[in-house]
């Protein structure tokens, strides 16, 4: 079989066989088991609570989870702010690298402390090294958050009788030293022994074999990879993120940072299902998304593989396929593969440049940030995974008769209000952004020409993937946009802060108000949500409300784009 | 909001010194055991050294072309072209490379040119060049440095880097590494002359 289609066979398998157990260690870590490291972290977390006056068994409902996470988001945010706007005087800075501009800076915080990571400065000149080490951090807390947001929902949906929660703190730590940290070494390690520099001394200089100079940036990457892909970031370290040599030097790297990227996602499936000892669940919401996630990406690898048939119309050799923008030591296919796995589960690191992609592949990269629950992201993937799982269960009840519940707790008015609210805040910001930005430009496309580096409908998918990538706090980008403009830099931010906060507002509420329900056990009238029927039940209803939604979009972007070849 | 600002800030600079500190320090100190301690993996010949992964350019007859970049080999500016697949822009320039490799390889055929050597990789530093690109420079550089055809042909073969586990990912030659066997192998035919 061809080694490449091999390649990403290999890359899945992997993912799933390993993220079995490490689903069942996660599910152990949240419900407070005995675990392996135990001995090395329990006095270190310890110590962090007793020195920071936290105190980490107090119940918390579901406003102080919530008033936590804001707090300790706002801290994050205004030191992100404070280094990046004055990273030239600070030390680690051996290039020589300028402070950034307070809309820039704004931009890469929010964008950071959201898990987005969009960029808007190219890695290599844009920031120092202690900037780097910053945003590295924020990789690391913006990952946890996640997680503990949704080791909250798992702890609600388990409650028969009580309303607790949980600790924030303490399931926020514990993200971080069981589960990301170990982890993130071990990857290290991989990485430095297969071609990734870890070093703090700047530039380097050096002559070409013809006879060049050249300047080559470097930096302590082997510990910034890592967590880039195991936290869901994506934040590259270069401007060229995975595709740049030192980022991703081959094709091993390549398999490693792809199953990073995948396995905690994956994970937190399984989790769920050892949590709360109902497997069939974990495995249908499983299969729901395996099945959304081939969907698009299997047609992502054959249309990328085939190639681009105007190049292919001047007469060379184009078996290797759509090769503008991808890497040789990568090839198409493993190309279209990670366009796919990092928009659906919104890491958004790439290691091809996605703006040059096929329409119909970039359409794909679109409609999986759009649905955002293929996986999804870091912990926030199932949040809004069980959005959809409410309203199908809502939905289901009420074609079947049957009083729609979910584990044994009724879902109300007040439930299905804030489900459909954060379902439909989604597509209201990408489409009324993408339309404010349209219309601004469309008033004086001269003064705005250098917003798109590609004209026509093409031009309209570059800003329409901005702020699809910023909604579903993805991060990639189609970098041909100039997005490094106060517009671009505010408006991004803000539809990143609004899409990060309220949804997770949201879920956190529907979260409060499930473990405060009485216990309902299953009959013979409950509607069960852990059959195939219903799997497909949930998945027409994201199709319906997550992706048609945006087609009148698509179709004035990559679909028109398609058809003016065809 | 008030009780969680102290706790907040706290746990903030706690954090701070176990993952931007000590999780690098670490990693720093392992890398110390790695391949040039982490300063970035080497290839030296004739006292000269090179980064091995970084792609550069090679635009000489003389030499095996490596891929357009569209930053010029600029490792402190990594990037691609970022142009849509039918930008006429895009169209129109590798319709030149086209026209460029034809007029310096006279003797090929347009039908053999693999499109990675037309078209602009996604870092602009691709190291790397498919095994037909290389094949299709061979009767250039042949005539050049007066080198048989299948001499070029055995050090390509030696050259090709395998998938990964002979299982995974497609094969490939690193362009850095074939000119420098390339220049070795001309030297060591010369030196019989001089003797």
């Amino acid at each position: 079989m061809n080694t490449e289609i091999l390649g990403i066979i290999g890359m899945f398998a992997i993912t799933f066989i390993l993220s079995v157990p490490l689903g069942r260690y996660i599910a152990n870590v949240y419900a407070g088991n005995k675990t392996l490291l135990d001995p090395v972290f329990n006095p270190v977390e310890k110590s962090f609570f007793r020195i920071c006056g936290i105190d980490s068994v107090r119940e918390m409902n579901w406003k102080q989870q919530m008033a936590a996470i804001l707090t300790i988001n706002l801290v994050w945010f205004l030191l992100g702010m404070f280094i990046l706007m004055n990273q030239s005087w600070m030390p680690l800075n051996p290039d020589h690298n300028p402070g950034q501009s307070a809309h820039l800076a704004f931009n890469t915080a929010i964008s950071f402390l959201t898990n987005t990571n969009l960029q808007d400065y190219p890695g290599e000149t844009g920031v120092s090294y202690l900037s780097q080490l910053y945003l590295m951090f924020l990789q690391f807390v913006s990952a946890a958050t996640g997680m503990a947001a949704a080791a909250v929902f798992f702890k609600a949906l388990k409650n028969k009788r009580s309303a607790e929660l949980g600790n924030f703190y303490d399931y926020f730590v514990k993200s971080i030293t069981r589960v990301i940290l170990p982890i993130a070494l071990i990857l290290a390690i991989l990485f430095l022994f297969n071609g990734m520099p870890m070093t703090f001394h700047g530039k380097a200089t050096m002559t070409s074999l013809q006879g060049a100079v050249m300047h080559i940036s470097r930096g302590p990457v082997a510990a910034f990879v890592p967590i880039k892909h195991l936290g869901t970031n994506g934040g590259g370290f270069f401007n060229a993120n995975s595709a740049h040599p030192f980022e991703n030097p081959d094709y091993f790297t390549n398999m490693i940072e792809m199953i990073a990227q995948m396995i905690i996602p994956f994970a937190m499936i399984f989790a769920l299902g050892f949590y709360l000892k109902r497997k069939k669940l974990a495995i249908v919401i499983f299969s729901v998304m395996t099945v959304g996630f081939l969907c698009l990406v299997i047609p992502n690898i054959l249309v990328e593989m085939k190639g681009n048939p105007a190049i292919s119309a001047m007469g060379v050799n184009n078996s290797l396929g759509n090769m503008e923008g991808k890497e040789v030591r990568f090839g198409a296919a493993a190309s279209g593969y990670w366009s796919i796995v990092t928009t659906v589960i919104s890491t958004g690191s790439v290691n091809s440049m996605h703006d040059s992609f096929m329409p119909l592949s970039g359409m794909n990269m679109l409609l999986a940030m759009m649905v955002n629950c293929f996986y999804g992201g870091k912990g926030v993937g199932l949040l809004n995974y069980f959005v959809f799982l409410i309203l199908a269960v809502f939905i289901g009840g009420l074609m079947v008769g049957r009083t729609p519940e979910f584990l044994g707790k009724k879902i109300e008015t007040h439930e299905m209000k804030i489900a459909v609210i954060v379902a439909l805040l989604h597509p209201l910001l990408i489409l009324a952004g993408t339309a404010l930005a349209a219309h601004i430009y469309v008033q004086n496309p001269g003064a705005y020409a250098g917003w798109l580096g590609n004209p026509g409908y093409h031009g309209f998918s570059e800003m329409l993937y901005q702020y699809t990538s910023s909604a579903a706090n993805n991060g990639s980008g189609f970098a041909g946009l100039n997005a490094n403009t106060p517009w671009w830099n505010i408006s991004a931010g803000l539809v990143i802060i609004f899409s990060r906060f309220l949804p997770i507002a949201g879920q956190l509420a529907i979260a409060g108000s499930l473990a405060g329900k009485k216990y309902i056990p299953e009959n013979a009238g409950t509607l069960k949500t852990d059959t195939s029927t219903f799997g497909l039940l949930t998945f027409a209803v994201i199709v319906i409300i997550a992706a048609l939604a945006f087609f009148p979009a698509l179709t004035m972007g990559p679909i028109a784009e398609y058809f003016t070849f065809h | 909001m008030k009780s969680n600002i102290i706790p907040a800030i706290k746990l903030t600079l706690l954090l701070i010194v176990l993952l931007s500190g000590v999780y690098t320090c670490i990693v720093l100190g392992i890398a110390q055991l790695a391949p040039n301690h982490g300063k970035g993996e080497i290839v030296s010949q004739n006292g000269k050294t090179y980064y091995s992964n970084i792609g550069q350019a090679f635009t000489a007859d003389k030499y095996f072309w490596s891929r357009p970049s569209a930053v010029d080999y600029n490792a402190a500016g990594s990037g691609g072209s970022n142009l849509g697949p039918f930008n006429p822009d895009l169209l129109k320039t590798v319709q030149a490379r086209i026209d460029t490799f034809l007029t310096h390889d006279p003797g090929e055929q347009k039908q053999d040119i693999p499109v990675d050597l037309v078209t602009a990789s996604g870092s602009g530093l691709d190291p790397d060049i498919s095994i037909q690109a290389a094949k299709v420079q061979v009767k250039r550089i042949s005539t050049i440095r007066h080198i048989p055809e299948d001499k070029l042909y055995g050090l390509i073969s030696k050259e090709t880097e395998k998938p990964f586990l002979g299982l995974f990912g497609p094969e490939k030659i690193n362009v850095l590494k074939l000119n420098l066997a390339l220049d070795k192998m001309t030297s060591q035919d010369q030196t019989p002359k001089h003797e």
